[in-house]
């Protein structure tokens, strides 16, 4: 009997414990998928719980209601992972699995303890919302904020859900509107980014929709210290602001186990082939999702599509054949803009988001890079789409390569 | 593709001034881009950076990012940020002949 080891039960590890159980033979193959919490969390989600827009019982499930028939689920944390020995130590009883195939998706994790001072604020007046707890205590906090300055500040890149920011300081106009008091608060968002988003097109659109919506930016700015006594976030060229309240988007790193193992790079996320996602180093390592390197989104889409290109690779290489299945970045990102509205951004490794309509031309029926209720409603059921297909392993009716049809060049 | 007459030697460079071509780079042409990049001299510290971003680019295919040179250089980030004001992982990349870095999504 062989083994199939399965690091982490979140987006990744859950979706392809459901493909691979379909196509290894049970009586070659023993599957064993270990994780070290019970709980599987919707973290597109997140975004909504700081505002009351989501119940906090919608963004949970435990994990193992999606671990199908003929996969072992172990729940303990991972001592080690010992690839040159085929072995993974477990800290559950000191057990040992040696395996045959290993894929690993140990996702990313938020360090606020790499900003100097950010802990003598953290969950006073300053939070995350990457995490349940952090987007809960936040909630608590802002139905007690009547007025002052928010500041949003990204440490550095890459983040999970590189959109994420902006969509919180979206909602965040949205939320105190309705509260009927925008008017006495101060939306600014600081950024080591040249703009509003990574790329030039998107950048300058998604400018535009914070401009218009008199959220300021700090681009360039790449965070030193925090003064939590004073309330003050300084930058390294010298900037600073005040706060009344601070979100911060920490620098995200690799699973400590994957620092533990030496398996990473300096933010322990995996050297990984960007096309075939093996592991740069090891014949029969895989990895998938944030736990990578790969010049991609930290994001569910991401997975998905990478998904489908990984099931068919491990194929090929279990029966001796050269890997052809390629993936092309391709990944697909709702931004919630607020007012019952989202735009849409559709994208690869080689092409930037760029206006037009998705997945069709002309009809799309989803526009890019554009607000729009259609695109609001196409978030909303994606939380049914995750838990109901997507974590299923089940595949969509759309390809996961990235399609130029219905794109439109732009010149800025 | 333009080209570009720095310490008496033409190389490639891209409309923003990067060089395209690490191979064509030189000490002395480090030197020059420094000058236009507001650094008048530079001292041992900023070859350290410098070096470690060369050798780092060469053996990974990518230009470092900021906490990749902070990281392996052995330079703190305080320091980086005063060697190369205002964006250092660009101003290195332009200073060392390595293209421009390229954000991911």
């Amino acid at each position: 009997m062989k083994t199939f080891l399965i690091l982490g039960a979140g987006t990744g590890g859950t979706m392809m414990a459901n493909k691979l159980v379909k196509r290894l033979d049970p009586k070659e193959w023993k599957i064993i998928l270990v994780d070290k919490d019970e709980v599987h969390y919707y973290q597109p989600g997140f975004l909504f719980l700081p505002f009351g827009y989501y119940k906090p019982e919608a963004v949970y499930k435990t994990k193992k209601q999606f671990v199908p028939a003929g996969v072992d689920f172990i729940l303990s944390d991972i001592e080690m992972i010992e690839p040159e020995a085929s072995q993974v130590k477990l800290t559950k009883n000191n057990e040992v699995i040696h395996y045959d195939q290993l894929l690993i998706a140990t996702g990313t994790d938020i360090h606020p303890e790499e900003i100097d001072g950010m802990l003598d604020g953290w969950r006073k007046n300053i939070f995350d919302f990457y995490t349940f707890d952090g987007a809960m205590a936040l909630r608590d906090f802002l139905k007690n904020f009547n007025s002052g300055r928010v500041v949003l500040n990204i440490k550095e890149m890459p983040i999970k859900c590189p959109v994420a920011p902006l969509e919180f300081l979206f909602l965040t106009d949205y939320y105190f509107t309705q509260r009927g008091i925008r008017n006495k608060v101060d939306l600014l968002l600081t950024t080591p980014l040249t703009g509003a988003f990574t790329k030039p097109v998107s950048s300058k659109l998604l400018g535009d929709v914070l401009q218009k919506k008199s959220i300021r930016t700090e681009a360039e700015f790449d965070v030193m210290e925090v003064d939590a006594a004073a309330n003050i976030i300084r930058g390294y060229d010298g900037r600073e602001f005040e706060y009344d309240l601070l979100i911060s988007i920490p620098t995200n790193m690799g699973s400590n186990v994957i620092k533990r193992s030496g398996m990473g790079n300096e933010l322990h996320f995996i050297p990984t082939n960007k096309e075939t996602l093996r592991s740069e180093k090891y014949e029969n390592v895989w990895v998938i999702g944030d736990a990578t390197n790969l010049p991609a989104s930290k994001a569910g889409s991401v997975v998905h599509y990478s998904a489908e290109i990984l099931i068919e690779n491990i194929m090929s290489a279990l029966e001796g054949k050269p890997l052809t299945a390629r993936f092309d970045g391709h990944s697909t990102c709702h931004i919630i803009s607020g007012f019952n509205k989202s735009l849409l951004i559709d994208f690869s490794y080689e092409v930037e988001p760029l206006p037009g309509m998705y997945p069709f031309p002309v009809v799309g029926p989803f526009p890019l890079l554009k607000e729009s209720w259609f695109n609001y409603l196409g978030k909303l059921s994606f939380k049914w789409i995750y838990w109901n297909i997507m974590l299923r392993g089940i595949p969509f009716p759309l390809p996961p390569e990235y399609s130029a049809a219905g794109k439109k060049q732009v010149t800025l | 593709m333009p080209t570009k007459n720095i310490a008496g030697k033409d190389v490639q460079v891209n409309e923003e001034g990067f060089m395209t071509n690490p191979a064509e780079w030189t000490k002395e042409i480090a030197v020059e881009l420094a000058k236009e990049e507001g650094i008048p001299e530079l001292t041992e510290l900023h070859w350290k950076v410098i070096e470690f971003c060369r050798a780092n680019a060469e053996s990974t295919g990518a230009v470092p990012t900021l906490r990749t040179i902070t990281t392996g250089s052995g330079v703190s980030t305080k320091d980086v940020f005063a060697l190369f004001p205002k964006g250092p992982a660009k101003k290195v990349a332009k200073i060392s002949g390595l293209g421009k870095p390229e954000g991911c999504v």
